[in-house]
């Protein structure tokens, strides 16, 4: 799939962070609601065949976000956000950790920083994901070995499908 | 009489994934290892032997202690899993496009 718009990813095992830059062709109010949303958050946050349900969100400082990653055998990974700070339209940060169905967090968990900014009408949006464990980082990682891998490209041929067959189908 | 073990085998076992990444970062004693892990030193060293016999552990006498260390040219598993995320991510990303890109549409 080509486009032009920025991506950049680093992780420096030994500081256990991740950088990434990814760059949206959207104002920046859009982009906003997309990260802050829980109806915009569970179109795109799930890796295709997977689907994020939200069961519940409280966009503000303190407040918790509970959701699931259903998977097409109808199987359900939680996960449950915490809200540390927001800068509304410019940053949030938050503490994500894997849970059970009953809202435990399976901790170590780890921090995320999303910092928003505009540029010639496309929005930049820089993420650190700080872990305090690098098991917890594997694990992360390890998610997306097991499942990841093989959902992306069925998800990649539905994208392209989708494009040549133009976007409404949703 | 044992065969030697494959990668795939060692990177099954999501603990010696976590050993794997955490001597990435830093050479550890079998001590300071076990402290990482809500197990025993015996159940760690099962794993350390494991991930010696494949090859993605050497380890190293510094005085009286045993360090453990990353076989440099086995780590590219390591960084096959780090590209993992990233597909995850980029997938992810490609998602929120189409989102963006449908609700810029409802809105004109």
């Amino acid at each position: 799939m080509t486009n032009n718009l920025q991506f950049d990813f680093t992780v420096d095992k030994a500081a256990k962070t991740v950088h990434i830059t990814r760059e949206f062709d959207a104002d920046l109010s859009l982009v906003w609601d997309a990260f802050t949303k829980a109806e915009i958050l569970d179109q795109w946050v799930a890796p295709k065949p997977f689907v994020a349900k939200t069961k519940f969100m409280d966009f503000k400082v303190g407040g918790r976000r509970f959701y699931a990653m259903v998977g097409p055998d109808g199987q359900e990974g939680w996960l449950l956000q915490k809200y540390i700070s927001i800068t509304p339209k410019t940053n949030f940060k938050m503490f994500n950790a894997f849970a059970d169905k009953d809202e435990n967090p399976q901790l170590p968990g780890s921090d995320w920083d999303y910092t928003f900014s505009e540029q010639d009408g496309k929005t930049i949006v820089r993420i650190t994901i700080y872990n305090e464990s690098v098991a917890r980082l594997e694990k992360m990682i390890e998610m997306g070995f097991t499942e990841g891998y093989k959902m992306s490209m069925i998800n990649l041929e539905n994208l392209l499908a989708s494009r040549s067959s133009g976007l409404s189908k949703r | 009489m044992e065969t030697r073990r494959d990668v795939f085998q060692a990177i099954a076992d999501p603990t010696r994934r976590a050993i794997l990444l955490l001597i990435a970062a830093q050479a550890m004693t079998p001590n300071a290892l076990a402290e990482e892990f809500q197990t025993s030193r015996q159940a760690v060293s099962k794993h350390i032997k494991i991930l010696t016999e494949c090859e993605l552990v050497k380890q190293e006498q510094r005085g009286r202690e045993i360090y453990y260390h990353i076989h440099a040219t086995k780590m590219k598993e390591i960084d096959k899993w780090i590209e993992q995320f990233k597909k995850i991510l980029e997938t992810q990303f490609n998602q929120l496009d189409e989102v963006l890109s449908t609700l810029k549409k409802l809105k004109k």
